[in-house]
This record gives structure tokens, sequence and C-alpha cells, in this order.
């Protein structure tokens, strides 16, 4: 397509957006007004009846667990795909691209810095996601901050240090196991004759890291499964590399 | 206060803006990492800490980390490709 002939087009378009777009402005509520009246209630009887102070995990790991479990198998899921259709199977045949040079190491002042902040990540990787239920986080966010410690070892290291920690099958077993944990809770109320994702378990105190029952536990079994999650995706995309072998098509 | 808002809104449209004017890929994907973070201020501004705390570890670590992994995947096939090229010829 010609150039003016996209732009003309682009023109065109970019207007009747930018009408449809301030027509749809001028009909929006004015700043900090909320007019569902969910918000209003959870976030008024909340703590009381969940022991929860952090509203939205509330939601998340309780009130609407039941989507929140899907939205873990959405996760689970592509996982599977990517690493379905990049694996390499036993017996493929491989050719050597040879590994790949680790350059000079980092100075020691870069490699400095960088230990003490894998220390420091993994520490706020626990605390976020073990205060859930109490502070803004949760499973989900730890299990990103988590993920991203072996990549800051392959930044700070090298590709060897990164499969040591990444290339285990417990990996595999982990976010396996995270996934099945969340059913297994959901389910576990079967037995009491309550209906499925109840919580359960004893509330105990507001304010305590193991209270609101089952949504710091759920939380917990998120942050495995997420972590899990995206290093093996991570390694997944960097095995060619790290092995210096390539699948022939 | 609402002019911190704007500020960042502002800021979200400038560096959308770089993000999708930066042709080299690399430079692309630190562009959208800093486009994230910018996000998460916006959310963090707009009283949602926990969706800006997730803004932050999707938008600016997972989301650059998936897209720079899929490069330096495509890149090692493309640079061994040659290689082999070389070898036969």
């Amino acid at each position: 397509m010609p150039e003016a002939t996209r732009t003309r087009l682009f023109l065109v378009f970019g207007g009747v957006f930018l009408l449809l777009f301030c027509y749809s402005v001028m009909d929006l509520p004015p700043w900090g007004d909320y007019r569902g009246p969910y918000g209003d209630v959870i976030a008024r009887v909340g703590v009381y009846e969940r022991h929860a102070t952090d509203a939205v995990n509330a939601i998340n790991y309780d009130y609407r667990a039941f989507d929140t479990l899907g939205e873990e198998f959405i996760l689970f899921t592509a996982v599977l795909g990517v690493m379905m259709l990049l694996r390499r199977e036993e017996g493929t045949a491989t050719r050597d691209a040879g590994k790949v040079k680790d350059a000079m190491r980092l100075s020691t002042s870069v490699r400095t810095a960088a230990m003490p902040t894998i220390l420091l990540t993994v520490v706020f990787g626990f605390y976020i996601g073990l205060h859930g239920q109490l502070t803004p986080g949760g499973g989900f966010q730890a299990g990103v901050i988590l993920a991203s410690v072996p990549f800051l070892l392959y930044i700070c290291e090298n590709t060897e240090s990164f499969r040591r920690v990444t290339s285990h099958t417990c990996l595999e077993v982990i976010e396996a196991s995270g996934a099945g944990a969340y059913v297994l809770i959901g389910l576990a109320p079967f037995v009491m004759g309550m209906p499925f994702l109840t919580n359960f378990l004893p509330l105990g105190t507001t304010g305590d890291v193991f209270s609101s029952g089952t949504i710091a536990l759920i939380s917990a079994c998120v942050g495995f499964e997420v972590t899990a999650a995206f290093l093996l995706v991570g390694y997944t995309y960097l095995q060619e590399i790290i092995t210096g072998e390539i699948t022939e098509e | 206060m609402i002019w911190i808002g704007a500020g960042l809104l502002v800021l979200v449209a400038v560096s959308g803006w770089g993000v999708v004017r930066t042709r080299d890929v690399t430079s692309q994907v630190i562009a959208l990492g800093f486009y994230g973070v910018l996000m998460a201020l916006v959310f963090f501004f707009f009283q949602a800490p926990d969706v800006a705390l997730s803004q932050i570890t999707v938008g600016a670590v997972a989301l650059p980390l998936m897209v720079m992994l899929a490069i330096s995947r495509m890149k090692f096939r493309a640079a061994s490709q040659r290689d082999k090229g070389e070898r036969d010829a």
C-alpha cells in the first residue's frame, strides 16, 4: 500500500476514533465517584468476615476465589503450551551450535552489588507473599519477584549458574503441585459438607501473618505455582542457548 | 494533587509514543519496561496499590523479560544458521 494512501486511511480512522474517544470521555463519572455497591460492602464487612485487611486479596482468594482458580489455570495452560511447542524430545537429532562463551566475568564491584540484591529480592518476595492478606501484594506478585532471582543470577554470574538453578524436574513438580493444591484446598470443604472453596480454616487474629484462613494458604500456593511457571518458561526459551544444541527441523 | 495525576498521564502518553517510535527491538523492550513502571506509578496514584504491584512485576519485569528471551533465542538460531552455512560452503 502506498505511503499516501496509508496516511489518508490513518487520518480517516484516527479522526473517527478521536470523535468516539471524546464522546466517551464526556460521559465519565467524576474522579473518585464510585457507583457499584459491592466494593463498599466488602470494604465494610471484609475485615470482620475474613480477618484480612487487604480487601483486594480477600476478594481474589476468597469472595471470587473460583475466578482466580480459572486464572491460575490460564497461566498453567499457557506455560504448558510454551513448553510443548519448544520442547525437545528424547533422541531428537540435534546439532552442536557451540556453547555460548560467557564473556569475561563481570567486575567485582558489579558482583558485590548484585549478590546482596539477590538476597534482598528473595526476602522481599517472601515478605510480599506471606503478607498478601495484610498489605498489597500476594502470591502472584511474590511469584514473579521470586522468579526474577535466577535471572538476576544469570545477569551477574553466568548461564551455568542459571542452568543449575532452573533445570530441575522439581520446578515442574512445584508448578503442578501449586496448581493442584489450590484445587485440593477448594475441595476440602466438601468433606465437611460445605460448598467449594469455603474458607474453612480458623481465621486467626486480624493482622497476624497466619490469619485469614484459606486466603493466606491459597496465596502461598499461587506463589509457588507462579514462581515455577515463570522459571520454566524462561528455561525453555533459553534451553538452546544454555546447552548449545539446536534441534534440527 | 490533580496536577500530579495529569502530569503522570502525560508522561505515560509520551513514553507510549516513545515505545512506538523506537525502531531497534532491544531498545524498544527497555522503553516498554520504562512505560510499565510509569503505568505502575499511575495505578499507585489512583489508589490501587495492588494493581500497581502487579503492574511492576508483569509490565516492568515479566513482559520485557519474555520478549528479551524470545529475541535472544531467535538471534542465537540465526547466528548458528549463519555459522553452519559458512562451514558447509
